[in-house]
């Protein structure tokens, strides 16, 4: 197993306005946005010609220093741009709306992932009680049906790639779906405010074959990390259990202190008091992380309580301790 | 300028010294001093925008941390929306001119007027001061349930708008009354300037919308003092129900916006063409069809919020059809533009820069109306692209507009011609460069108020930047030279662009009392045709 992939480049790939269209449902998406983008384009260049023939014919010159003609109304002209827009806009709703219909009603096969969103992080839950976070595992060729709930504030899941988007609200939840047409690494981001870490807030959806996805539900989780050596899984749990979302590695302040030369160091704390950082900080600072809070930052981060077995734990501190 | 001339008696000379604005009852230095406060908080909230624009030069920290950007996108939003572009028109050029055009000496309730203007100084001090006090960081919205647990100062932000939002009730009931009551001999509801009918739209909404807000807020600041719970699910609340009364006022709130500025469009357009406009009735009937149409389609601002698929559908089909009388505004503007005298004076050629932009701005709200497009595009760059084409784009085009057709009016002074068409160059290349770029920054997925962003979105956002700096520019500009116009300016006459509503007929700048004869009206207010061509 390898860190947490990069996902796939958005900006340069699915035409000029869209990124490639990754699911089954968004060729829709770009196929409503493009008619009514060229309507437009075609009804901006009438009136453009329009009012750029009127300015050039009837400018004020000293030949033409007053109205020739006074035309107030014209009910042909006046029922025909009430009506022709109003049907035109009649058929973009329906459009638009069935299109909605099929994107947000998942099909009654799909496999279902829960997902979680919390204060900075995206956490995903397999039907087979595995655990994933920041990076989501899907199977090619399959409807999956994400039920999403928050546990702080409002966040929104989006996947530009699939053009889906849904809010995630506390106490509350919301489902989207939809089907890979191919395997990849996608974007994930958060699309709704929900504080300092909120564009850092990024995932990954990893799509992989029928197969694949198979031998990684059996083999990840705490299986997987035996036989990595301690620090090497740390370094991989760094950025996919999200760590990396608000604690660098090179020194930078981010929402949380940076990682880099931390191992040893004295730290104050919010209430004046100092500690050591060791092992056994770095431990009850991942468990319970409101109990010493640093200096300078926010007591913000979730407890990894539950989220990381000992050895993940063990992996971490190593990580840590390498990082001079 | 000759010193042999004595300056007459005006509004602004007499009678003469602080006290006698301070407390001033006249309509007219009322809406000076609107102007010069709403003046204020654009600058800042334009420093503001700048600021977050340079941040984005780059991926990653440049000027600020993540926390101080929220907290300056939140400033941004919140001084723009409630200190500038809601009282903008209405306050400024509104007051000024509202009772002119009616041919009044005053509005309706002169003390209410400057109560008015008082109380949105208080609610800008509340703004001021949680700006100083730890800035709020939630964004102009205020969603819930991040609004009752951020540390930063969001009860006084809040009360601010609050506060504000006490002074656009007051001065939209004023205005109402004013139109009802005050007008000249002879001005029947369809004589009347289409100004005036969208002011009485806007000052419709105003008057309706704006309680909802303000119960809104109050209970948000209840939630947070008191821990009451009413949005925030941690205390048995629900987040959605904010957004839902949120948008009930925020919605309309932007009718509350474009509709003066639909109204100073109107008159620019009949002015430089010299023209009668083409469809009196349907502009006129259009503006009040807005204002209704206008609270039935906050839920759009929803549609990924969890809210029903049915509830989804019905506020989608209702926001196609609010596109529909401002379509109609649009071709009877140009068509009216057919067999005029076409003048390309500054203001004109706002006009003309409101006209593409608002086409833009309206084109890309029919896309974000679709419902399957809408999921894509929500909370992206490219609704930050929309709304500012229709805000900016829109409103503050017809607000400059109206600001150099009014200004010798207001000043007595000529701006520099020269140097008020080259500005206006700048600010319409700029804002295309800023803001159409984002759309693409948008539908390439850059979602919104991102602090950092992936660096494959860099060329998009630094290009985005460096527009700022040509709109920033051009904005400067206008400032410099309406500042020197005061100055240096050339004496205006009274009727310098040969328009034909009444505040027109009086000197530049008025008398106090505005006429020395109450005017009597015979005609429409664009009755070009009753006029000897000279």
């Amino acid at each position: 197993m390898t860190n947490t992939p990069k996902a796939e480049i958005l900006i340069s790939k699915g035409g000029f306005w869209f990124p490639e269209a990754i699911s089954t449902q968004a060729h829709q998406v770009d196929q409503i946005f493009h008619f009514i983008l060229w309507a437009s384009i075609i009804l901006f260049l009438i009136l453009t010609v329009v009012v750029g023939y009127f300015l050039y014919k009837y400018k004020r010159t000293p030949e033409n220093t007053y109205a020739k003609k006074h035309v107030t109304h014209n009910n042909v002209l006046e029922i025909t741009w009430t009506v022709i827009p109003l049907v035109l806009v009649l058929f973009i709703f329906y459009w638009g709306y069935s299109g909605y219909l099929k994107m947000t009603i998942p099909p009654a096969n799909a496999s279902e992932i829960r997902v979680t969103g919390r204060k900075w992080m995206w956490q995903f839950d397999y039907p087979n009680g595995n655990k994933s976070i920041g990076e989501l595992v899907v199977p090619v060729h399959t409807p999956i049906r994400l039920v999403m709930s928050s546990e702080d504030v409002l966040h929104s899941f989006f996947v530009p790639n699939f053009r889906v988007k849904r809010d995630l609200v506390p106490n509350r939840y919301t489902r989207i779906w939809f089907e890979a047409k191919r395997t990849g690494n996608f974007q994930i981001f958060c699309a709704e405010f929900c504080g300092d870490g909120h564009s850092d807030m990024m995932g990954v959806v990893r799509v992989v074959t029928a197969s694949e996805y198979q031998k990684w539900l059996k083999e990840s989780g705490a299986a997987a990390s035996e036989g990595v050596p301690l620090d090497q899984l740390g370094e991989k749990l760094y950025t996919s259990k999200g760590c990396n979302a608000c604690h660098s590695t090179d020194g930078s302040a981010k929402v949380g202190p940076s990682w880099k030369g931390i191992y040893g160091a004295t730290h104050t704390l919010a209430s004046g008091q100092t500690v050591k950082v060791d092992d056994n900080y770095i431990r009850e600072s991942m468990v319970d992380p409101k109990a010493k809070v640093t200096a300078g930052f926010q007591p913000v981060m979730p407890p990894f309580a539950g989220l990381l077995n000992d050895r993940e734990i063990a992996g971490l501190i190593e990580y840590i301790k390498k990082l001079k | 300028m000759s010193e042999s001339a004595p300056v007459k008696d005006n509004y602004l000379n007499s009678p003469k010294g602080i006290w006698s604005w301070i407390y001033t009852l006249d309509h007219k230095r009322i809406g000076i001093m609107y102007l010069a406060a709403i003046s204020v908080a654009f600058i800042l909230g334009g420093i503001f925008a700048l600021l977050l624009r340079l941040e984005h030069l780059n991926p990653g920290p440049l000027l600020f941390t993540a926390k101080q950007y929220n907290q300056l996108f939140t400033l941004h939003g919140a001084i723009m929306v409630f200190l500038f572009i809601v009282p903008s028109i209405p306050a400024s050029l509104g007051n000024f001119i509202l009772p002119m055009q009616l041919g009044a000496k005053d509005v309706a309730f002169p003390r209410l007027n400057l109560t008015s203007y008082y109380i949105y100084l208080i609610g800008a001090i509340f703004c001021i001061y949680s700006m100083i006090a730890g800035a709020a960081d939630t964004g102009w919205t205020f969603y819930t349930p991040y609004s009752s647990t951020t540390d930063t100062s969001v009860i006084s932000m809040t009360l601010g708008a609050f506060i504000l939002g006490f002074s656009s009730i007051l001065t939209g009931i004023n205005f109402l009354v004013t139109i009802h009551k005050m007008r000249a001999p002879g001005m029947s509801w369809f004589k009347m300037p289409l100004f005036i009918w969208a002011l009485y739209a806007t000052a419709i909404i105003q008057v309706l919308a704006t309680p909802v807000l303000a119960i809104t807020l109050l209970l948000l600041v209840l939630e947070r003092t008191m821990n009451i719970g009413i949005f925030n699910p941690a205390l048995g609340g629900d987040p959605v129900l904010f957004e839902h009364f949120f948008w009930f006022y925020s919605h309309p709130a932007v009718y509350i916006m474009i509709l003066p500025a639909m109204g100073v469009i109107s008159e620019l357009i009949t002015a430089f063409c010299k023209r009668d406009i083409f469809g009196y009735k349907l502009v006129a009937y259009s503006s009040i069809a807005i204002a209704i149409i206008a609270f039935l389609v906050w839920g759009h601002h929803l549609f990924v919020s969890g809210q029903s698929d049915a509830a989804n559908s019905i506020f989608s089909l209702l926001t196609f059809l609010v596109g529909i009388p401002s379509g109609i505004k649009v071709f009877n503007w140009i068509a009216t533009m057919y067999k005029g005298t076409i003048d390309f004076k500054t203001p004109f050629l706002y006009a003309l820069s409101f006209l593409a932009l608002f086409c833009i701005g309206g084109f890309t709200g029919i896309m974000l109306g679709a419902l399957s497009f809408d999921v894509f595009a929500h909370d992206t760059y490219f609704v930050v692209a929309h709304f500012h084409y229709v805000m900016m784009g829109g409103v503050v085009m017809a607000f400059l507009g109206g600001l150099h057709y009014w200004w010798p009016k207001m000043f007595g002074k000529m701006y520099s011609e020269f140097w008020g068409r080259i500005a206006c160059a700048l600010i319409f290349i700029g804002f295309n460069m800023v803001f159409f770029t984002q759309f693409i920054l948008g539908s390439k997925g850059m979602p919104r108020r991102y602090f950092n962003y992936l660096d494959q979105y860099q060329p998009l956002h630094a290009f985005s930047t460096y527009g700022s700096w040509v709109l920033g520019l051009g904005l400067l500009l206008v400032l410099i030279y309406l500042i020197d116009s005061l100055v240096d300016g050339k004496p205006a006459p009274a009727n310098p662009w040969g328009a034909l509503t009444l505040e027109w007929q009086t000197d530049s700048p008025p008398i106090t009392e505005n006429f020395t004869h109450t005017p009597e009206v015979h005609h429409g207010p664009y009755a070009f045709d009753k006029v000897k061509p000279s």
